[in-house]
This record gives C-alpha cells, structure tokens and sequence, in this order.
C-alpha cells in the first residue's frame, strides 16, 4: 500500500484479513496525511436524522453534483456501502456524536438533499485516520513511516512488481518487491499557491501510475473549496470546513448582501461547491470583497455556546492564527484549491487500474465524483473504495503466480537518477522557486474562471518550466534533506499541470469544476465524455475522448430526466460569467 | 452566446485577484536561532529573515529552507494545529510551530530546537518512533460480540470526546520528566498513551481490561507522581493528568489495593473483564455506571 491516509489504511485492513503480508509505505509519520485535517465529516445515508434518507438519494446527489460524467457504478457502490463502512468505524472504536436516539448524528452539508454527515464536532478526520491506524497498528502490517517511493516497478509482462523508495531520515533506499501495488497517495493541490494541501499533495501516485502505463481520467477537474482563510499570509489558503455553513453560516459581501440568492435561489449557502465558489469569486472580482480580497463568512449567531461545541477547531483556528473571535466577528474567506476529483481510472469492482497488478482508491483514483465532489463524499470514498482495493489486490496475487524480480540494473538506474541533483556541480535551479514558479502560472491561467487563450499561454509557460527541471539542484547531503525531496516534487508537479492544462483546453464547455469563460454553457456532446489520459509512446501526454457508457435502467430510473440531468448549471447571475 | 460579456471583461475575469502580500511586508526583520545538527551533535545557527504580518514560526522556518537552507530538515502538514507534525521546542518549551506566532516573542530570542525526550535525527525532527511501538502494545478497542451500530446516548460518551481530541504530538511525551530527565522510555507509556487507554477504558462498548498493562506491564502509571506538566503543555486542552491519570490511577488502585478484587485475581488467574461479563447489555450499562462513579 502506497499512501497511509484513509484509503491507504483501510486497504491494509482489507488485505491482511484476507491473508496477505501487507507493508504500507507513508511519506509522514502514521497519522498526518490529508485525512487527518478532514473537518466537516462522512457522507453516508444512514437516515438517523431524516429517515426519508437512502442510498438511491445519495447516489442521485453525488451524480448530479458530478455533472453526470461520474462513472455511476461507482457512484452506485459507494452510495450504497456506505452507511456499512460508517458503522465499521463504530466497530472500531470511533466515536461520533450522537442523536438524542443514541445513534450517530448527522448533519446538513451542501447539495446533499437530507442531513447526512456523520461528524464528530470539526475533527471527523482525525477521529477516522486514529481508528484505522489503531486498527493497524494492531494487525502485523509493517508501516514504513517517512517513506517516499519513487518509482514502480514492472516486470516483462507489464506486472507491477514492487517499486523503489528512500527513507527521509537516511536517504537509504528500499528496494520492496510486492506481488501487487494499491496506489493510496492523494491529491496535488500543491501545483497551486492557495491550496489547503499540505507539502505531502504532490500528486506522486498519479504520477508513478501515469509514467507505469496507467490511464488517467478527468484530470482538467480540480475542486476549488469556496472558504479558505484569506489573511495573515501565511494562513491564505487554510480550510474553513463548510461545517460552518452546514451550521448556518452566511456568506456576505463588503456591502453586508447575502449575495448567495443570485446564484442558487434554492440551495443558498448550501448550493456544491462549485456554485459557491464562483459565486465568491465573482463578488471579489467583481469589487464587493473584503480588505484582504475575501469575502465574509458569518456565524456569529450561533452564539459562543454552539460555536465552541459544534466548531471548535475553527475558532481556535481563527483567533490563535488570524486573531479573529469567530463568535463576534465575521470570517474572511475565498476560494482554495483544495480536492483533485481526477485520477487514476479504477474498475469500480477491484478498483484495478489498467496496468496488471496497480490499484488505486481515495483522493487518487478518479470517477467517483466527476466534475465536483460533495462535502463528506471523500471520506466514505476512502473506505468503499480502500476496502475494494485491498480485497481486489489479495484476489489478484492469490490468482496469479509470477516472480517479483527485476533486473538490478533497473534499480540502479533509478537510485542514480534520485542521486544526481545532489551531485551536480555548479550553478543549479533551486528547487523550491521553481514550484512557487509554478504555482504562480496555475494561479494565474488555470484557475476556477478559465479561458482558451489563458490555458494556451499556461502551458506555454509550464513547458518552459519543464526544460529546467533537469537543472534542479540540491545541497546537502540525504539524510533528512527537504531540498532534495523537492526536486522530486516539482518533477512530478509539473507533469501533472501540463495534462491538467492540456484536457483542460479540451474540455470547451462550462461543467462543475470546469469553467470555461469562452463557451456558454454545458455541452451535451462534452457530457457524455470522460477525457482519457496515457502516457503515449513517446512519453508524451496522450488524451483520448472516452464514451460514457449508458447508465442501466434501475439507475436512470431514479432520475426525473427533464429536471435532473441537464449536467451544468445555468441558474440565475452564473450564466453571465 | 448571447449573454456573454466582451472578450477583455472575460479575459480579466479569468485572472484571479491578485493579493497585494507586500501590504503584509513588516518592513522589519527578525532573527531565529535555528538548531542545526544531528544526532551528533550541532548548534544553534542564526538566520534573519524578513517579518510577515501574522507569521507564525513555522512560516518562517519554511521561509528560510525556502531561501537561505534547503536542506533545512523540520516537520509539517497541516499549518493548523490538527495534525500534530510540527512540535519542536522554542527556547525550550514544546510548542507546535504552526501555532506559535513571532510577534509572541517580541523582546526575546527565538531558540528553535527538536524535541529532547527522543532521538535527534537532524535539525528539528527527532526520532519519535518509538510512540508508535508503544501504541501497539495497548489492546486496542473491543466490544466483544456486540455489532454496530450501537446505541449510546451523547451523556455516555461525552466524557469520551476530551482524550480522542490528542493529535499526536508528543509534546506532552516531551515534557513528561519520567521520559525526558529518568528515560524510562522502557518501563513507562508517557501521558499520550495513558490519554488513550483512559478512553478505552471508559467506552462503553469496550470490554478490554488495560489495568493490568498500566500497572504491571509497560504502562506504568505508577511512575507519574502528577506534576500536571503534560497538561500545560497539550495544544488540543486536554486534562491529561485530571481527567486521564487519576482516573486511571484511581480504577489501579480499586482493582490491585482493594483486597477482595485482589482475591478474586489471584483465583480467576488474570481474565479479562469481559469474558466474565453476561450479555452485552448488562455489559454496557456496567461500564456506564463505572463512567458515572468516575464523574
Ligand atoms: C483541510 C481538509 C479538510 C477536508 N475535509 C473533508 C471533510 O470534511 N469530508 C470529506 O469527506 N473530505 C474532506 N477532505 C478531503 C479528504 O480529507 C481527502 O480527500 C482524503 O483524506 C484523502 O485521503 P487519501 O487516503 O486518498 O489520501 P491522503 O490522506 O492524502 O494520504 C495520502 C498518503 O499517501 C502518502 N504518499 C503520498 N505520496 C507518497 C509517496 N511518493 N510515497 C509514499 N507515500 C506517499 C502520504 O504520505 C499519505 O500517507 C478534506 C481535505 C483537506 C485537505
Ligand atoms: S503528570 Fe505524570 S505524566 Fe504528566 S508530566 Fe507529570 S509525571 Fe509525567
Ligand atoms: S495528549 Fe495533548 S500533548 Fe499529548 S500528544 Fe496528545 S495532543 Fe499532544
Ligand atoms: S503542522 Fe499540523 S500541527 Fe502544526
């Protein structure tokens, strides 16, 4: 298992149950990944607070949320093991807050169409990351802590057959050989300078699939959260879970409109994300932000009380950090990179990628949520689908007999590529500019407004990074050295801009998370489409458009056609931008 | 296309709002003494760097690996005081650098160092792997045959909600005099890990018995004589040694000093509480009435 987040975790439990010897590979200490800052809480459609709950609901919401370009098997499989995985948790030992029931409480988030967020106060991710990995500490997986793999290993066949990785601590490396590999890395949100990632959101997993043959999938989606802190500086970015908004937050404008009716009547603050952020975005564009080019975020009457019970991490968060008292002042917010619904295409059964021996689940593999992702919907995606991954690998090895070894001229080739930026002599391109580099052209020409022509000059400007990468040096030597790690990084985060920018520019439509300022609207053509990624022969992005294929009937069923899957949004103020 | 706005008005729109971080430019510059080295050895080294509105000490640990030590070696995730990465001392203290802000220090010197209770490995990140092993020694959550979804009231579990709020960051590990001054790492869990068995011990569904591992196995409570330094210390505010030790000191003490429980353990040899149990009703309301008499 690559990757100890959620979807990392629960695939080791899958896996040594079934009687595998599992070792699970994690950049950072057990505990830290992305999963642990989930706030909000788990989407599952237990029905403890609006019983009318169910799994066809969730399913309808996560697939009109998606615009219709999910994969609606896995959407299908998701809404309908999730409420098993929540109370797995429970088995487990988490806790979540209770109804006066005695059962698991739930609450509203936005488009979901009944309260369904299991939460325990803000840190539902932590109480999630600390039971799973309880779970395993308990088992006999062996957790290879500050760890980074750098590369999969294939065999003649093109089975994956292990991979390299080196210690952060020493610099040794790891040469592992497994029968299979389950890629659980997480996102890239760190190709962007407003992000909510933290440095771990390199997108290492896609990339180590991509360069392993893998096929990618809806790579131009990347989910822009409408609420990260705008100020001090060094905080821009920083998540303010939309827990506040499911607690009645109200989002303002300099003027003191609650601007959010011109956007979405209905749904208000409480409209997908997409909506919500764009809705920010063009009140700030548009002249109506803040001082420090945000927009306000007010729950002020929750009062103390409710706060410091249902949001205390962010009223920490504000007042230790921003030295706001969120119970008697308004936020300040604006959007954040913050989720990557793209990745690695999986089989909604095994979660199998295309490659022989290479699964993927969580925040990495894609098709799950098409073009947006709705709040709480990733939790429970990291265990329906960790669950799979872990299962479908041990069914894999049990069923094919082959060697794990490769040639050692092929792990030294590798060992001496990660070696050279420290022993390049003379002037070298510092590592860390070229990513802030980068993500400044992001900023700039990929943002959550996009234009052809912007794209176009965007991927001008990555490819010209791209020349530079081989100049990338680091001093120091390989014990803990962050320097040196970066250079990693940036190498995998410029590949990943350049097909976000290339099937962005393919994707001529407005969509979710794709906006396309220069075309009017959803495309219907477009929205029977996925955008295919593979890696060609020449080691160039190639990008193929992918048929959906036809949901079934006791799917499509579920859905009023005429109201429901028109795919984009054309409600009121958005159509103008 | 009939409602859209002119080309400039589109292209304008595409670029996002540029933030003016100058305007967050203090004008003025600060000095942190940075401990760089190994296990070896090393020494505090000075760096200068420019004063960001708001910046807290990590902000400006990262400026300077960004911009005069690449290979400056520090932990971090989050930025937001959850994920626990990034403790390390300031002139002495532990302290999350997420969470300490410069300005804090004004009229002081800055002394950044790792954590002293384990293992240097290189500049701030010590060796903390050893918490890891020690968790894996506690028995872990078992509710017996008991499935869920469970019913449990808000009042059974509220007790519960203080110690799972640990995000790991050792610091109270670092603290504890017993660790870092008697380096009993061998014989004596540290407060994190007595903050996990208390919530063990008091959920309701649990039907584990970890007294046996505080007092006679590597547990050992008894080392701690409750000098509260643990909790001052706690980023997340937990009451470590009110509400986590002395419970579990106290349900110690029931289960070894009272002498007809004592007669009971030398007869039943060391089972656990639950196999002695009757079903799992009676089991749970059990271990409610236990919470309660502890509250
Ligand atoms: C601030 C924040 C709040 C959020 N709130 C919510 C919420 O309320 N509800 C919700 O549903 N979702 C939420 N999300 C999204 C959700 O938390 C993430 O999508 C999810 O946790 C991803 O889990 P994962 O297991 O796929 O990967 P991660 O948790 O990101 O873990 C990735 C793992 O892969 C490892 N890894 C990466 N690269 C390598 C490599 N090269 N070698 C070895 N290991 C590697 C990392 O070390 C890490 O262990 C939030 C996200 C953030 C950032
Ligand atoms: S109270 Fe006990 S555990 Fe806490 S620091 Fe003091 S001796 Fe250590
Ligand atoms: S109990 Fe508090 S101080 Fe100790 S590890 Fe947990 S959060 Fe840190
Ligand atoms: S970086 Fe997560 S606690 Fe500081």
């Amino acid at each position: 298992m690559i990757g100890a987040g959620g979807a990392g975790l629960r695939a080791a439990v899958a896996a040594t149950e079934r009687g595998l010897s599992v070792g699970v590979v994690t950049k950072s200490l057990l505990g830290k990944a992305h999963t642990v800052m989930a706030e909000g809480g788990i989407a599952a459609s237990l029905g403890n607070v609006d019983p009318e709950d169910g799994w066809q609901t969730h399913f309808k919401d996560t697939m009109k949320s998606g615009k219709f370009i999910n994969n609606w098997r896995m959407a299908e499989i998701f809404a309908k093991e999730a409420p098993d995985r929540v109370y797995e948790l429970e088995q487990w030992g988490a806790l979540f807050n209770r109804t006066p029931e005695g059962k698991i409480s739930q609450r509203p988030f936005g488009a979901h169409t009944y309260r369904r967020l299991c939460h325990v106060g803000d840190r539902t991710g932590l109480e999630l990351i600390r039971t799973m990995q309880e779970k395993v500490l308990a088992t006999d997986t062996k957790v290879y802590m500050e760890t980074t793999v750098t590369r999969l290993f294939q065999n003649d066949e093109g089975r994956v057959v292990g991979a390299l990785a080196y210690t952060r601590e020493t610099g040794k490396f790891i040469h592992f050989k497994a029968k299979a590999v389950v890629m659980a890395t997480g996102g890239w949100g760190r190709i962007f300078k407003v992000t909510s990632n933290s440095w771990e959101g390199t997108g290492d997993g896609v990339m180590l699939a991509y360069h392993a043959g893998a096929e990618l999938v809806d790579m131009e989606m990347m989910q822009f959260h409408p609420t990260g802190m705008v100020w001090p500086p060094g905080v821009r970015g920083l998540l303010v879970t939309e827990g506040v908004r499911g607690e009645g937050g109200l989002l303002k404008n300099s003027e003191g409109d609650r601007y959010m009716g011109n956007y979405d009547e209905e749904r208000m603050e409480l409209s997908s994300r997409d909506v919500v952020a764009r809705a920010n975005y063009t009140e700030v564009k548009e002249g109506r932000g803040s001082p420090h080019g945000g927009v306000y975020l007010d729950i002020t009457h929750l009062g103390y009380d409710k706060i410091i019970q249902k949001l205390p991490t962010m009223h920490e968060q504000f007042l230790k950090l921003a030295d706001i008292d969120i119970s008697k002042e308004p936020m300040e917010v604006f959007p954040t990179v913050h989720y990557t619904m793209g990745g690695i295409k999986i089989d909604p059964e095994t979660a199998a990628s295309n490659v022989p021996g290479l699964f993927a689940a969580g925040e990495v593999a894609g098709g799950l949520h098409g073009a947006n992702r709705l709040g709480g919907n990733s939790l429970s995606d990291l265990l329906v689908f960790g669950r799979r991954a872990g299962e479908g690998a041990a069914e894999y090895v049990k069923s094919n007999g082959y060697s794990t070894d490769i040639p050692e001229s092929a792990v030294e080739e590798e060992k001496k590529r990660m070696l050279d930026p420290l022993q390049k002599q003379g002037e070298g391109e510092n590592p860390y500019h070229l990513q802030q580099e980068l993500q400044e052209v992001m900023m700039e020409h990929a943002n959550l407004m996009r234009t052809g022509d912007s794209l176009k000059e965007g991927l001008g400007k990555v490819l010209a990074l791209k020349d530079r990468l081989p100049n990338m040096k680091a001093s120091g030597s390989t014990l803990f050295n962050p320097g040196w790690h970066a250079v990693q990084d940036v190498n995998n985060l410029v590949t990943i801009s350049e097909v976000i920018l290339r099937t962005a520019l393919e994707r001529t439509e407005r969509r979710g998370a794709q906006w396309r300022l220069d075309f009017d609207g959803p495309d219907d053509d477009l929205g029977r489409v996925n955008f295919i990624v593979k890696e060609d022969a020449q080691g160039e992005v190639g990008i193929e458009k992918r048929d959906i294929p036809p949901m079934p009937e006791h799917l499509r069923r579920l859905f009023d056609e005429n109201q429901d899957m028109s795919g984009g949004e054309k409600t009121g103020k958005e159509s103008q931008f | 296309m009939s409602d859209r706005t002119n080309i400039t008005d589109i292209a304008e729109m595409a670029h996002a709002p540029a933030y003016n971080d100058d305007a967050a430019n203090t004008g003025e510059t600060r000095t942190l003494q940075i401990f760089r080295g190994d296990g070896e050895g090393g020494s505090l080294v000075p760096y200068e760097i420019e004063l960001i509105e708001g910046m807290v000490v990590l902000d400006a640990v990262l400026k300077i690996q960004a911009e005069q030590a690449g290979d400056l070696a520090v932990r971090w995730n989050c930025k937001a005081a959850h994920c626990g990465s990034c403790s390390a001392e300031i002139n002495g203290k532990p302290k999350l650098l997420c969470k300490s802000r410069v300005e804090e220090y004004d009229g002081q010197e800055i002394k950044v160092m790792p954590l002293q209770a384990f293992p240097v490995v290189k500049d701030l990140v010590s060796d903390v792997s050893w918490n890891y092993g020690v968790s894996a020694q506690i028995q872990p959550f078992n509710p017996g045959k008991e499935q869920a979804p469970f019913t449990m009231y808000e009042e059974d579990v509220e007790r519960l909600y203080e110690p799972k709020k640990c995000i790991e960051c050792f610091m109270c590990q670092d603290v504890c005099h017993v660790l870092r001054t008697h380096h009993k790492h061998p014989e004596f869990a540290g407060p994190r890990f007595f903050v996990r068995t208390q919530w063990l011990e008091m959920h309701p569904m649990d039907e584990n018995n970890r007294l046996q591992f505080l007092k006679e196995g590597r547990g050992g409570v008894q080392y701690c004589n409750i000098t509260k330094c643990c909790s001052e210390v706690c980023p997340v505010d937990i009451h470590i040694t009110d509400n986590s030790i002395i419970p579990l000191k106290e349900r110690v003490a029931d289960e070894y000093y009272d002498p007809a429980k004592w007669l009971m353990r030398k007869i039943r040899g060391n089972r656990r509480n639950g196999s002695a149990n009757g079903n799992g009703g009676t089991r749970a309301s059990h271990k409610r009435a236990e919470i309660r008499t502890n509250g």
